[in-house]
């Protein structure tokens, strides 16, 4: 219950955001349709599946922590912990190329006032998803030796329960995200517009 | 939590799939020319796929009433703030002041 009283707060966190885009996206809807299309659209669709996958694999540590199962939870806990990494490094590698093409406010950036806009939600919005995802795999990291141990147990695992709330509400963040930031504007429609 | 229900591996995996294919199916949809409608698909198929989530892998499904609203709370609150928002920018430019305010 407390879990999700943090969860709830966290939406209005990450409401912040999503309301500045919104209203941006209004002012400014030709701008963020150009920004939408310079984002590369197979590395957002790969870092969906992963996140998914991450979620399904933290969902198996979850239940196998209700069954008590030490090794499965160990097991499923470190490929939660692998997808997490492999997001963030595909992530990089996004970062990496948008730097490449003078497309990150404030470090180098070439293009029109309301496009280093669309660049600097994206920035804030996906580099705080990030920043979750970060934190995620460091309680991770810090679980793994209290998994050895045996601390969790049948009657006692809402650690594990509640950590997989925090990991699947980050992931609920990138199903929004990624229609957001990189699907809108691709149609030809838009184009056009 | 109250409720502790321990959910079949199959029906994870049934879910799992799901959100492989709606994400694929948004990737699809996002390049299909259905002019006004595809921010309403793409965000409509988002809110499908967070749903699943929540209620599944989020074990809202099995929990209490009170719950529910725990975790509906939340995205609701939200839902509020952004109409609200929205009304207001939106309307911005439907006013027609009188002249006298304008000088």
């Amino acid at each position: 219950m407390g879990m999700w009283a943090f969860i709830a707060q966290e939406i209005m966190f990450f409401g912040g955001l999503f309301a500045g885009y919104t209203v941006y996206r209004y002012k400014y809807l030709a701008a963020f349709t150009e920004g939408s299309n310079h984002l590369p659209i197979e590395l957002g669709a790969l870092n969906t599946a992963i996140l998914i996958g991450s979620s399904f694999t933290m969902a198996m540590a979850v239940r196998s922590a209700q069954v008590g199962e030490k090794g499965p939870l160990l097991r499923w806990i470190l490929a939660t912990m692998a997808l997490g990494i492999a997001f963030l490094g595909v992530k990089s590698i996004e970062y990496a190329d948008k730097y490449h093409h003078n497309l990150v406010p404030g470090l180098s950036f070439e293009g029109s006032g309301q496009l280093k806009i669309f660049f600097s939600f994206y920035f804030a919005m996906t580099g705080m998803h990030a920043l979750h995802m970060i934190i995620g795999l460091g309680i991770m990291l810090w679980m793994i030796p209290k998994i050895r141990r045996g601390t969790y147990t049948r009657e006692y695992f809402s650690p594990v329960e509640n950590f997989g709330l925090y990991w699947h509400f980050v992931d609920i963040v990138w199903i929004f995200l990624f229609p957001l930031l990189y699907l809108i504007g691709r149609d030809p429609w838009m184009t056009i517009m | 939590m109250d409720d502790h229900h321990v959910v079949p591996v199959k029906l994870y995996a049934a879910i799992v799939a799901c959100l492989f294919t709606l994400t694929a199916v948004t990737v699809l949809a996002a390049f299909v020319e259905l002019g006004a409608l595809n921010t309403p698909v793409a965000l409509g198929i988002a809110i499908l796929k967070a749903t699943l989530v929540v209620l599944f892998f989020m074990h809202v499904r099995y929990n209490t009433p009170l719950m529910w609203v725990y975790a509906a709370a939340g995205f609701f609150m939200l839902l509020i703030f952004l109409a609200l928002l929205l009304q207001d920018y939106m309307s911005r430019d439907w006013e027609r002041l009188p002249v006298q305010f304008l000088q």
